[in-house]
């Protein structure tokens, strides 16, 4: 009885903190407040969350390192325009086609590449994800090279923080069922899970399709917020953006995912004007944490549920003591 | 036919480059199952060293390769120390990111220090011949890349079948704790081992560079993902695997790009890479029980 | 063991605060920007945006346009400013990225420019075009050619703050093929371009419209990526076709290997292609030899004896030790441009500027003499050149 009033105040509180930050940020953007320079780094920062929570379901939770999310975020980006620019479609559509299509990319390419180990599995994603680029690049219906542009905004900011907020739920959700338990027994021991009767096959799969749903959605978000989308936006470079951000915020901690996406996009910001140094801070990043915390800043999961109730709700649970 | 015939000796030479980028890559995959991502990267900076030995220091061509190599090797022992060694026993994953992040280090360091304008190499370094045979067109510089590609290569195949060190290098790669119970000194054949990879990414680089002419910080990118599968193709870990295997890719490569398009070209390499990991893991050449360096 | 966790946290302390100073000394760097920024103001300078592709894939364009840009401006500001009052450059660099070019036009406005110069290629002008047109604040573009870029094609409907300072795709690919046929006198040809990028596919497209219109037959279409450097395969397969023509749209850094590759496999034919191809690289990389024989279409010439042009040359060829391409000439041209509208409008605001812009008739720049159209294309000549003995000779 006490418990459950107690999560009950825990996602009242939860709603309450949502809806404030949203009517802040609102607040301010009416207001002109905000100006348009910070408006585009918000968007930035709200579909780099949507990226990185989404690939750490894959890299973090799951433990297959994936190299190739741009490819599925330009896929939504693509089908999404298509939907809405080229076939007049509402923009809803447009986000559901293009997550939709981005989430079967995941499975025509997971089925076939979830088979392979560890770090080959990660060389093969990153070449489908150049592939895709590729190919989009030599389709002339979407503009080829050039992409599509003329692009309408529609990505405001109710639609990107709605987004933001269901991807994170979505995601949290699925790793608390027995879904995500599933998912976690193949990172942490894959022939062990397998023993014990999990289909590990079929949870890989499912990880890196709803991993490339949500980068189909952060695909949509961006085109309608850029008005013009390319493919050569979306190389590998990109996928090892997203990469850094996850790396650093904790393979397998979503608040991390959170936490360093923000930070990565202020980052950004600060050094616009020094992209060769981003860079390398980036690649700093990758190798020291790596040597001295290779689960992330926020560390491994057991911590990130703890501290993940923490900060969501604002005080401290009991049993993070424990 | 004769178009035929001509594609193939395209399709050599440019095998030849990513046959010795594919070696280094084996022979450290072989040592300490590392996919050593920065691989190319090292080969740019191989090509980069060349360039300014041949155009500051006015060196001829043969002096250039050897310091390119030497400090390439230098090189990839100073990375293996730094950033490898300290993961040598976390998880795989954690291995690839770092070599990501190294190889994301040594191309923005150089783009940052000089800049993304392309360098040219010089043409009177090595002035090009060309030969007509029965209408074939071959130059020099292709006899010169597939001879000394093929010439390093046994060099390599000596020095592991034949030498104590390389014995040792056999041994670790088998398996590292029983030779270090035999009082093998793991560190150094690993280093050694990253010193002969870079310094054959090196020669590698400098060949691209005489042979294409320009040079830019982020060229080792590419070169180095096919040289990968190219390893993968002949069996990873096994010398004369990586051989045939990137002679196989630079003639599949030609071939796709002169009877299809460039556009699938590199699709081709990585749809290889995940049939071959799907049907023979091990790779053409490759016995589940053969020998690895 | 707790001997080894001490020398690893030192380690991490030492490279964290190496990370730091990075980002210390960038952000230092920026604030004293900034605070030079302030003491302009103090100054009444006018503002110029410099959007430019400084890093990323095509760094090099944005480079050389930015120097020929701000060589522009010092002139302007020796020769004592604009309506009494100095340019004042702020360079941002946008990566090479169409959303990036976006943020760096939005942080422009938030600094106060007038107008902006930049970016180079299509793709980021139109991630930069609605934050101008929102602010209404002119955009000059120096180098993008797609004809879509001044005019929205889909509501038929001329960008009013976009303008450009180069000729489009199709005027190119057009003048090509017309120098091939009525020239050159050949009656076939191959292409053989870039498909990686929209400006060297819609030369391409043109190029074989015309020269099909104009009944010449296009025995092979064959294409490349850009960053390759092997370029065999194709051109194996296009010398079994026996063209009297191949046409190469795209960049130096891929089409001096391919010309090269191509004479090492014995196609002698002429060769044709774009401004793309404009960089002294191209005689670097591909031998004066391989070079002969070959044209292409270019904004102007750096060997033209034109006084202006050798003072411009001699000037970049001083600051910067290598000689000025189409990129730094076109972006020099775009800021005088800018400086004769805004002392044609006898003001320095965006909208009456832009005004000006749209009025310009008979304007000298050096590349060429030019009148801007009603879709904001500048009308001028396409000058054809061709490479003997690694010079540059004016066709």
């Amino acid at each position: 009885m006490e418990d459950k009033r107690r999560r009950w105040g825990k996602f009242l509180l939860e709603v309450i903190v949502l809806a404030a930050l949203f009517t802040v940020v609102q607040y301010l953007i009416a207001t002109g407040l905000l100006n348009r320079y910070y408006q585009i780094n918000l968007t930035l920062m709200g579909i780099n969350i949507i990226l990185a929570v989404s690939l750490n379901l894959i890299n973090g939770f799951t433990g297959q390192l994936s190299l190739g999310h741009a490819g599925f975020m330009a896929i939504g980006a693509f089908a999404s325009v298509i939907m809405t620019t080229l076939l007049g479609y509402p923009f809803m559509i447009g986000i559901l086609a293009g997550m939709l299509a981005a989430a079967v990319a995941g499975f025509i390419i997971g089925v076939p590449t979830l088979r392979l180990k560890g770090d080959y599995l990660a060389i093969a994603t990153l070449g489908f994800g150049e592939i895709i680029r590729v190919v989009l690049q030599n389709i002339d219906y979407i503009g080829g090279p050039a992409g599509i542009s003329g692009i309408s905004k529609m990505t405001t900011w109710p639609v990107l923080f709605i987004a933001t907020v269901i991807t994170i739920v979505v995601i949290v959700n699925m790793i608390n069922s027995s879904y995500g338990r599933a998912i976690i027994s193949v990172r942490e021991d894959e022939i062990a899970a397998e023993i014990m009767g999990v289909n590990t096959t079929k949870y890989k799969v499912l990880a890196f399709v709803v991993g490339a749903g949500f980068a189909g959605l952060a695909g949509a978000l961006y085109a309608h917020y850029f008005y013009i989308i390319k493919p050569e936006t979306f190389n590998f470079l990109k996928s090892f953006d997203i990469l850094v951000m996850v790396v650093l915020g904790g393979l397998g901690s979503t608040t991390g995912a959170v936490i360093a996406a923000a930070f990565i996009t202020a980052l950004n910001v600060v050094l616009q004007e020094y992209a060769a140094v981003r860079m390398i801070i980036y690649a700093l990043i990758l190798i020291i944490v790596m040597i001295y915390r290779p689960q992330g800043l926020l560390g491994n999961k057991e911590l990130t549920r703890r501290s993940f109730d923490k900060i969501w709700s604002g005080r401290h649970v009991s049993s993070a003591n424990k | 036919m004769l178009e035929f015939m001509q594609q193939l000796v395209n399709g050599l030479s440019l095998g030849a480059i990513y046959a010795l980028i594919a070696l280094g890559y084996t022979m450290v995959y072989g040592i300490i199952m590392l996919i050593n991502f920065a691989h190319g990267d090292i080969m740019m900076v191989g090509a980069y060293v060349g360039f300014f030995s041949i155009s500051i220091l006015g060196s001829n061509i043969v002096v250039a390769m050897i310091f390119a190599m030497v400090s390439c090797a230098l090189l990839g022992v100073v990375i293996e120390k730094v950033a490898y060694k300290p993961l040598r026993n976390s998880t795989r994953i954690a291995a690839l990111i770092t070599a990501i992040g190294v190889s994301l280090f040594l191309e923005y360091i150089t783009l940052y220090f000089l800049t993304a304008q392309q360098r040219v190499y010089p043409d009177s370094a090595f002035p090009l011949h060309k030969y007509e045979v029965l209408g074939l067109v071959i130059s020099n510089k292709d006899i010169f890349i597939i001879v000394s590609a093929v010439i390093l290569m046994i060099i390599l195949q000596y020095i592991i079948k034949r030498t104590k060190t390389g014995k040792a290098m056999r041994a670790v790669s088998l398996d590292r704790e029983a030779a270090m119970l035999m009082g093998i000194s793991v560190d150094r054949i690993v280093s050694v081992t990253f010193a002969i990879g870079s310094a054959l990414a090196a020669a590698a680089g400098v060949m691209i560079g005489l042979y294409y002419n320009a040079i830019n910080p982020l060229m080792g990118i590419i070169p180095g993902l096919k040289a990968f599968v190219a390893a993968v193709l002949g069996g990873i870990g096994l010398i004369p695997g990586a051989m045939v295997g990137g002679f196989l890719m630079g003639v599949l490569e030609t071939l796709v790009s002169g009877y299809g398009s460039s556009m699938y070209r590199d699709a081709v390499a990585f749809g290889v890479l995940i049939l071959i990991l799907l049907i023979k893991p091990t790779g053409l050449f490759g016995k589940n029980t053969g020998e690895k360096v | 063991m707790s001997k080894k966790g001490f020398s690893k946290k030192v380690a991490l302390l030492v490279l964290a605060v190496f990370m730091l100073a990075i980002v210390a000394g960038c952000g230092g760097d920026k604030a004293s920007d900034k605070a030079s920024d302030g003491d302009n103001k103090v100054g009444d300078t006018i503002k110029v945006g410099i959007n430019c592709e400084l890093s990323g894939a095509v760094a090099s364009y944005g480079d050389n346009a930015r120097n020929g840009a701000l060589i522009a401006i010092e002139e302007i500001n020796k020769a004592g400013g604009v309506l009494g009052k100095q340019l004042e450059p702020l360079v941002r660099d946008n990566q090479s990225k169409t959303d990036e070019a976006m943020n760096v036009s939005a942080a422009l406005v938030d600094e106060g420019m007038v107008a902006q110069i930049g970016p180079l290629t299509s793709g980021a002008v139109a991630g930069s075009t609605p934050v101008m047109m929102e602010n209404q604040i002119p955009l000059i573009a120096p180098a993008a050619t797609a004809n879509n870029v001044t005019v929205d094609e889909k509501a038929d409907k001329v960008r009013d703050y976009i303008f450009r300072m180069c000729y489009r795709d199709s005027d190119q690919g057009q003048r090509m093929a017309d120098f091939a046929i009525d020239t050159l006198k050949v009656k076939n040809a191959a292409i053989f371009g870039s498909t990686s990028d929209d400006y060297a596919k819609g030369l391409a497209k043109y190029f074989q419209e015309e020269f099909e219109s104009k009944g010449g037959t296009i025995v092979a279409v064959e294409g490349f990526m850009n960053g390759d450097k092997e370029f065999r395969g194709p051109l194996t397969k296009i010398r079994g076709k026996n063209p009297e023509f191949i046409y190469v749209p795209g960049y130096y850094t891929e089409v001096s290997v391919l010309i090269k590759q191509a004479r090492d496999l014995g196609l002698s034919v002429p060769i044709g292609g774009g401004d793309g191809w404009d960089s002294p690289d191209m005689v670097k990389v591909a031998g004066a030899e391989a070079l002969n024989n070959t044209y292409f279409t270019n904004h102007y010439s750096v060997e033209d004896p034109d006084p202006a042009i050798q003072s411009f040359v001699e000037a970049y060829q001083a600051k910067h030790k290598k000689a000025p391409d189409s990129f730094a000439a076109l972006g020099y041209d775009s800021v005088k441009l800018l400086a004769d509208a805004i002392t044609r409008a006898d003001s320095a605001d965006p909208v009456k500027i832009k005004e000006a812009l749209e009025k310009t008739q008979d304007f000298t720049g050096i590349t060429g003499k030019m009148s801007i159209d009603e879709q904001h294309n500048p009308v001028k000549n396409i000058v054809v050149i061709e490479y003997k003995d690694g010079k540059l000779v004016s066709r």
